[in-house]
């Protein structure tokens, strides 16, 4: 019927356009994820010069800044998710966001209370739909991140951990996000933030010793200085890491996507092709069938 | 022998280079730098740095931060590093 053949068609360009879309996304991630991948190489002068300056002032003040000290009792703990504004990025927010519910629960199994930091409008809306609670939550950014975001985030970290649990601060501060290994492998991770774990130049420089250093004004206030610093810039990291992790996800998620499309405009164009043959087979047996029948008529009269 | 200068943003790499002389604003006050200096580790204060070199130099606005020094290689480390104005970071 040539009703069908016009549905079959109507689809096969529906689809087309759908192919136009997943197309350009793949497109556009695909070049994004080489800035994000930059991005990440850019910060990493900063990461390896703000860390040896914290393992050279941690040595030499005496360990006992607040932003080390792991708390005797722990009765609050952050959990930073690290997820996306947008969908149509496979599983990448939900590989996020059940690692945060394994870390939540695992938490809590150890009596401690959980306070959520949010990133990214998919964790938000995880979290609305089930209707919990939100300490923090962040938007807006999470494909192209910017220090000062990081910054905003690190800090008001930092504040909360400062206060008392009792007073809506937090004991300790874990990170959910997405480590970018390779271009088809990213994998989400759990880091503690705070307290800080400094590692005191072990194996990094090799056979080179820590220089003594002067201080000024005086240990202590350059590692007060510091520490702060070094917390934006993991977070910094972390949601680089994430945006690379994101991109790649969404590339990929959009590759499949544009394959498929192709798939089926291939099945679809089968069936139309069938649907326009068995529409003239009919058309010619009709008109056969009618001359046949006139034919006939014609020699009875 | 120069200092060995590397002068870096949180998201980028801004200067390096060889430089006869760094001067910067510490919360302490003002210090320069020279081959030779003994190993430093100190905090910034919101203000000017320069580097002066045989190549060129540069002069940038840095809101705190810390620089290092040991064995001549002087790390300038700030969250946000801003160029003067008049004074183009590649001079020369």
């Amino acid at each position: 019927m040539a009703g069908q053949l016009r549905a079959y068609r109507r689809q096969i360009r529906s689809v087309q356009a759908t192919k136009k879309i997943t197309r350009a996304m793949e497109l556009i991630a695909a070049s994004r994820i080489i800035k994000a991948q930059a991005n990440v190489r850019a910060s990493t002068p900063y990461a390896r010069a703000l860390t040896r300056a914290v393992s050279a002032a941690a040595s030499n003040a005496s360990l006992d800044h607040p932003l080390i000290t792991e708390k005797p009792q722990v009765r609050r703990a952050a959990v930073l998710l690290l997820s996306s504004d947008r969908g149509l990025a496979g599983a990448y927010s939900s590989n996020v966001l059940r690692e945060g519910e394994r870390l939540t629960a695992a938490l809590r199994a150890d009596g401690k209370d959980v306070a959520p930091y949010l990133v990214g409008r998919k964790a938000a809306s995880f979290y609305r739909f089930r209707r919990r609670d939100i300490t923090a939550e962040w938007a807006g950014f999470t494909d192209s991140p910017r220090y000062e975001h990081a910054k905003e985030i690190g800090e008001r970290l930092v504040e909360d951990f400062g206060r008392e649990a009792a007073e809506g601060g937090v004991d300790e501060i874990h990170v959910v996000y997405t480590h970018f290994v390779s271009m088809v492998t990213q994998e989400p991770r759990v880091i503690r933030l705070l307290p800080l774990e400094v590692v005191e130049g072990t194996g990094q420089d090799d056979g080179e010793l820590q220089p003594l250093y002067e201080f000024e004004p005086s240990p202590e206030a350059v590692l007060d200085a510091l520490l702060p610093q070094y917390v934006n810039s993991r977070v910094y990291n972390c949601l680089l890491q994430a945006a690379a992790s994101e991109l790649a996800a969404r590339q990929r998620a959009m590759k499949s996507a544009t394959d498929n499309a192709d798939e089926l405009i291939k099945n679809l164009t089968r069936l139309a092709n069938n649907a326009r043959q068995a529409d003239i087979t009919q058309e010619i047996t009709e008109i056969v069938g009618g001359a046949d029948a006139l034919a006939s008529s014609g020699s009875r009269g | 022998m120069p200092l060995q200068v590397e002068l870096v943003a949180a998201d980028r790499s801004v200067w390096s280079g060889e430089a006869t002389l760094v001067r910067a604003r510490t919360v302490d006050g003002e210090i320069g730098i020279m081959t030779g200096h003994q190993p430093v580790l100190a905090v910034l204060s919101d203000g000017e740095v320069s580097v002066t070199g045989p190549g060129g130099g540069t002069t940038v606005h840095v809101d705190g931060g810390f620089f290092s020094v040991d064995s001549d290689r002087v790390t300038i480390v700030a969250e946000t590093v801003t160029e003067v104005a008049g004074r183009p970071a590649e001079a020369l």
